[in-house]
C-alpha cells in the first residue's frame, strides 16, 4: 500500500521516520519560472465561491452569525459530515455538519460560550452546561482557581492584558502533512514507540507524558473517523495530490474542531503539495486546471473557518480573525529556494477567489528568492493587499528552513516546537505605575481610592519636572515586579490549559520532544520610549489628583521621538526591550519552555490604550498605543525609511517571537505610475 | 551650516530610485500654488552643518542601490549654494548620486560657485513655472530670465535635467504656454525627462495653519484630460539622451 503512495519518491530516512522535512528536499521541484502557467477559476470554483457569498451576506444581515450549535460539544469526530455542494467540492470537511454553522467549545470555559451564544441570540443546552459546571471542569475553571489575588488584581487592572485564560490558547501548530505523507495508522505506531520508552520511574512529568501520548491517539484514532464520516479512508497514507490536499486539510480539520484558539495557523504547506501535484501533472492524471481547482477549494474552506466568540473578542481585534496563516517560500539552507509552482497556485487564489483577509497567506522573503516569485509577489499584493511578509533571511539562521509562522509573526519548526502563547505586558501602563508607586492611575478600590496594583513601591514625590535617573530606577523596579507576575500568571494558564484543555491533535501531530516556547509579549513599547525620552529631553511636570498620583503631565520643550532614526530615542526602546526580555528570561517557566517575547499586538492596541492613563509623552487617556513596534502615530516625521530603521534597531535575539510593524502605503507614494 | 525645514527618507517622485531628501529653508519665490508655504521664510526651520546633513542622508545608503541617493529641494536650495557645494562634496566622496530641485531663480553667471557646484550635482529637476514672463511674474512675484537662463546654462555644460511643469488650470494649462515651453525646451540638449506635475490641494491646510488667505481659493486639481493634453504637448515621459535636442 505504501508503494503505491510513495511511487517514484526519492527514499530516505523519512521512510523509516517522521521527517517531513527530509522527504520535502529529496523530492521537490525548485520553481524560477514565471505566472504564465496559472489557470484560472473553473466553473465549479465559481459556483461555490458564489455560494459562500451569498452565505456570508446573509451572515451579516443576521447578525454577525449565521447559525450556532448549542448542543454539539465539538470535537475531532463530534459531527456528521456536512456538505457546501457535495458534487462541486473537491475537497470536503466543515467545522459543524452545516455550512457557517458555529461549532460550541466549552473546553476553555464555559461561562464565555454561553455568553457568546447568548449574545448572538441562542441558548446553550442546559444538558451541556450542567455536564460543564458540575461534572467537568474548564480550563478557565482551573486558571481562577489557582490564580493569586495579584494576579487577579493585575489582570483586573489590564497591566496584564489579553491572557489566554477564558478562552483557547491557539498558537500551536500541528503538522497536517504527516496526515499526508504517512496516513494516521503510521502516525500512531510511532507514538506507541514513544510512549513505550517512557517508562522507569513514575512521577508527575512521566506520567504526565504518557497521558499526553495516550490522549494524543486517541486524537489520532478519532481523526480517523472523522474523515470516515466523509468516506475517506486516512488510515493508510495518501496516494494523489488530491488526497494529499483532503488528509492534510482533514488534520486541520481536526484541530479546529478540538480547539478554538486565538490563533488556529496551518503550517508550511504549499511546497510539500507541490511534489504530488507534480508527481500527478508528469502522470498525466492531472492537469494545471484541475491542480489550481485544488488548491482553489481547499483555500476556500480555510476562508470560512469559524469560531464562536464574545463581541468584545472580535472588538479587541477588529474583526472576526482566525490567523490561518499559511507560510510561502523561503530558502532552502542548501541554497535552493523552496519556491515551487505551488506557491504562485496558493498566491493565485486571492485573483480566482479574489482577495481575503484569511488564510493569511505570508510570504518568507528572501534576498535571493527567485526574481520572477518576488515579482509576482509585488503584483498580486498592489492588486489585493493581501499578502503578509516576513524575513526569511532574518528567521533561516535559528529556524532552518521548515518552520512555519503561527499567528502573525512567530516562528517555529513544524512539527517540533510548540508555544505557550503569553498575550502582552502593558509597558506603558508599567511606566504609571513606578510614578504612582503601583497605583492605578484609571481604577479605583471599594473605598473609591486609587487602586494599589503592585505591591507598595516608593512613588515619585513633589511637581517639580521628573528627574529621568530617578524614573528609569523606578521604573525597571516595576518591570521587575512585573516581569515575575507576568511569568507566574502564565505558568497557572498553561498548566491548566495543558490539563484542562490539551491540544491532543494538535500535539499528535508533532514529535514527542517537542520544544516549548514561552511567549511573552510587550504593548506600548513606543509610547514608554517616547515617555522616557520626554522625561529625559524635555520637561515634565507631573499633575497630581486629589488623591495625590500623578493623572496628567505638562511638557516643556520637545523631545527626539521613536521612529525618526534617531538614535537618542531609538535607544531608550532597544533598552526596553531588552531589560524587560532579561527580566522574564531570569524566571522559572512552565515545562522548561524557553522564554521568547514578542512586540506585535496588530489591532489591540486600541483597546490597551483604553485602560492607560495619560502618559509623559503627551498621549492622552484611552488613546490607542502604536500597534506593534510601531511609532505612536504621527510622530514619525522623518519620512518611511527613518521610522523603519528606527524599528529594525529592536534587537530580534531579545524578541525571538516576533516584531511587527504595520506601515500602509498608498501606489502614489511609492513613485510615479508610468 | 544651512537651514533645514524637514528630512524626507524615503522620497519617491524627486529623482531616480529612493531618495533622502532634505527639504531646505527659504525661498525668494511667492509662487500661488506653492505647496510647502511652510519653507518661505529664510529664518524659519532649524540649523544643519552639512556634514550632519550628511550623516543624516547616509544612514539610508542601502537603500540607493537601484539608482537612488540624495536630493536637495525646498524651498530653493539655490539659496544656500556655499551648504549644496560642501554636503555634496561629502556625498560624491562616498559615490552618492547627486540631485537639485530648484526654480533656478537664484542664478548668477558670473558667480563662480555655479561651476563648482555643476561638477558635483549629477541631476537637476528643473522646475519651469511659465514660459511667459509677464505670467510668470503674476504667478510667483518674479521674472523667469534667470531660471531660463539657468536652463541654458545647464544645457551649455552638459549637465543632464528633467524638466518640471506644475500644471494649474487657469494659470499655467493653456495650449499656448505649453507650446510655447516646449519649443523653448527643444532649444536645450541635455533634458531627459519632462514632468508635469497636477495642481493639487494638499497645501491649503498649511495656509490655513499659517493663518494665511489661501491665493488659488476654490482652484480645483486640473482633469485628467487636461493633464493628458499638457502631457502631449510637452511630449512629457522619459527621452533617450539628446533626443531633446
Amino acid at each position: 500500500m505504501e508503494n503505491r503512495a510513495w511511487r517514484d519518491f526519492e527514499r530516505g530516512k523519512w521512510c523509516d521516520d517522521v521527517d517531513v522535512r527530509d522527504f520535502i528536499q529529496r523530492n521537490y521541484t525548485p520553481y524560477e519560472g514565471d505566472d504564465s502557467f496559472l489557470a484560472p477559476a473553473t466553473e465549479a470554483t465559481k459556483q461555490l465561491w458564489a455560494q459562500v457569498m451569498e452565505l456570508t451576506k446573509e451572515e451579516r444581515e443576521r447578525g454577525g452569525v449565521y447559525d450556532a450549535d448549542t448542543d454539539i460539544v465539538s470535537q475531532v469526530a463530534s459531527h456528521k459530515a456536512g456538505y457546501f455542494n457535495k458534487e462541486l467540492e473537491k475537497i470536503v470537511g466543515i467545522q459543524t455538519d452545516q455550512p457557517f454553522k458555529r461549532s460550541l467549545q466549552p473546553f476553555g470555559g464555559i461561562r464565555m460560550a454561553e455568553e457568546a451564544l447568548k449574545m448572538y441570540g441562542y441558548e446553550i443546552s442546559p444538558r451541556v452546561k450542567e455536564i460543564f459546571t458540575k461534572y467537568r471542569k474548564t480550563h478557565n475553571d482551573g486558571v481562577f482557581d489557582a490564580y493569586t489575588p495579584e494576579m487577579r488584581l493585575a489582570r483586573h487592572a489590564h497591566i496584564l492584558t489579553g491572557l489566554p485564560d477564558t478562552y483557547g490558547r491557539g498558537r500551536i501548530v500541528g503538522d497536517y502533512r504527516r496526515v499526508a505523507l504517512y496516513g494516521v495508522d503510521f502516525l500512531i505506531r510511532k507514538k506507541e514507540e514513544d510512549k513505550s520508552l517512557i517508562a522507569g520511574d513514575m512521577l508527575p512529568d512521566k506520567i504526565r507524558d504518557r497521558e499526553e501520548i495516550a490522549e494524543q491517539i486517541k486524537a489520532l484514532k478519532a481523526l480517523k473517523a472523522m474523515a470516515a464520516e466523509y468516506g475517506c479512508d486516512i488510515s493508510r497514507p495518501a496516494e494523489t495530490a488530491q488526497e494529499a490536499i483532503q488528509w492534510l486539510y482533514f488534520g486541520y480539520l481536526g484541530a479546529i474542531k478540538d480547539q478554538n484558539g486565538a490563533a488556529m495557523s496551518i503550517g508550511r504547506n504549499s511546497t510539500f503539495l507541490d511534489i504530488y501535484i507534480q508527481r500527478d501533472l508528469d502522470e498525466g492524471t492531472l492537469t494545471e486546471e484541475e491542480a489550481q481547482e485544488l488548491i482553489d477549494h481547499f483555500v476556500m474552506k480555510l476562508r470560512v473557518v469559524k469560531f464562536m466568540r464574545i463581541r468584545e473578542y472580535n472588538e479587541l481585534f477588529s474583526g472576526d480573525p482566525t490567523w490561518v496563516t499559511e507560510s510561502i517560500g523561503g530558502m532552502g539552507t542548501d541554497g535552493r529556494t523552496l519556491v515551487t509552482k505551488n506557491s504562485f497556485r496558493i498566491l493565485h487564489t486571492l485573483v480566482n477567489l479574489g482577495p481575503a483577509p484569511e488564510p493569511n497567506l505570508t510570504v518568507l522573503w528572501s534576498r535571493r528568492l527567485p526574481q520572477n516569485f518576488k515579482r509576482y509577489c509585488a503584483e498580486i499584493s498592489i492588486k489585493t493587499s493581501a499578502i503578509q511578509y516576513e524575513s526569511d533571511d532574518l528567521m533561516r539562521p535559528e529556524m532552518g528552513d521548515d518552520y512555519c509562522i503561527a499567528c502573525c509573526v512567530s516562528s517555529m519548526r513544524v512539527g517540533k516546537d510548540m508555544q505557550f502563547f503569553g498575550a502582552r505586558a502593558n509597558l506603558a501602563k508599567c511606566l504609571l505605575y513606578a510614578i504612582n508607586g503601583g497605583k492605578d492611575e484609571l481604577d479605583k478600590d471599594k473605598n473609591g481610592k486609587p487602586l494599589q496594583v503592585s505591591p507598595h513601591f516608593a512613588p515619585i514625590l513633589g511637581d517639580g519636572p521628573l528627574d529621568y535617573h530617578e524614573v528609569v530606577e523606578k521604573y525597571t523596579e516595576m518591570m521587575r515586579w512585573l516581569a515575575g507576575l507576568y511569568v507566574n500568571t502564565l505558568n497557572v494558564i498553561h498548566y491548566m490549559h495543558d490539563k484542562y484543555s490539551y491540544e491532543a491533535l494538535e500535539m499528535a501531530l508533532h514529535d514527542s520532544h517537542v520544544r516549548r516556547f514561552f511567549a511573552t509579549g510587550i504593548a506600548g513599547l513606543s509610547c514608554a520610549a517616547d515617555s522616557l525620552s520626554a522625561i529625559k529631553y524635555a520637561k515634565v511636570y507631573p499633575i497630581r489628583s486629589e488623591d495625590g498620583i500623578v493623572t496628567d503631565f505638562k511638557i516643556e520643550g520637545d523631545y527626539p521621538k521613536y521612529g525618526n532614526n534617531d538614535d537618542r530615542a531609538d535607544e531608550i526602546a532597544v533598552w526596553l526591550v531588552k531589560t524587560f526580555m532579561n527580566m522574564v528570561k531570569s524566571h522559572t517557566t512552565y515545562r522548561d519552555s524557553v522564554p521568547t517575547m514578542s512586540i506585535l499586538t496588530i489591532t489591540s492596541n486600541v483597546v490597551y490604550g483604553k485602560k492607560t492613563g495619560n502618559t509623559p509623552d503627551g498621549r492622552r487617556a484611552g488613546q490607542p498605543l502604536a500597534p506593534g513596534a510601531n511609532p505612536m502615530h504621527g510622530r514619525d516625521s522623518h519620512g518611511a525609511l527613518a521610522s523603519l530603521e528606527s524599528v529594525a534597531k529592536l534587537p530580534y535575539d531579545y524578541a525571538r517571537d516576533g516584531i511587527s510593524n504595520t506601515f500602509s502605503v498608498t501606489r502614489q507614494s511609492l513613485g510615479k505610475e508610468e | 551650516m544651512a537651514r533645514i525645514h524637514s528630512f524626507e527618507s524615503f522620497g519617491t517622485v524627486d529623482g531616480p530610485g529612493i531618495r533622502f531628501v532634505v527639504f531646505v529653508q527659504g525661498c525668494p519665490m511667492r509662487c500661488r500654488y506653492c505647496h510647502n508655504p511652510d519653507t518661505w521664510d529664510a529664518g524659519g526651520g532649524q540649523e544643519f552643518s552639512a556634514a550632519e546633513v550628511a550623516r543624516e542622508a547616509l544612514k539610508y545608503k542601502s537603500y540607493f542601490t537601484g539608482g537612488g541617493g540624495v536630493t536637495v529641494s525646498g524651498g530653493e536650495p539655490l539659496l544656500q549654494i556655499d551648504f549644496l557645494i560642501e554636503l555634496f562634496t561629502i556625498l560624491k566622496r562616498k559615490n552618492i548620486h547627486t540631485c537639485v530641485d530648484t526654480s533656478g531663480i537664484c542664478f548668477d553667471e558670473a558667480d563662480p560657485r555655479y561651476d563648482r557646484l555643476l561638477a558635483l550635482t549629477d541631476l537637476f529637476l528643473l522646475d519651469v513655472k511659465h514660459i511667459d514672463d509677464v505670467a510668470h511674474r503674476f504667478l510667483t512675484g518674479r521674472s523667469n530670465q534667470k531660471p531660463l537662463a539657468f536652463a541654458r546654462y545647464l544645457s551649455e555644460h552638459g549637465k543632464r535635467m528633467w524638466v518640471r511643469h506644475v500644471l494649474v488650470p487657469g494659470l499655467t494649462d493653456d495650449d499656448r504656454a505649453l507650446t510655447g515651453l516646449r519649443e523653448f525646451l527643444d532649444t536645450l540638449a541635455t533634458v531627459d525627462r519632462v514632468e508635469v506635475l497636477p495642481y493639487h490641494t494638499m497645501g491649503v491646510q498649511k495656509y490655513r495653519a499659517m493663518g494665511g488667505y489661501y491665493p488659488l481659493e476654490g482652484v480645483q486639481p486640473p482633469s485628467p484630460e487636461r493633464v493628458e493634453n499638457a502631457k502631449r504637448i510637452l511630449r512629457a515621459g522619459k527621452y533617450a539622451r539628446g533626443e531633446g535636442a
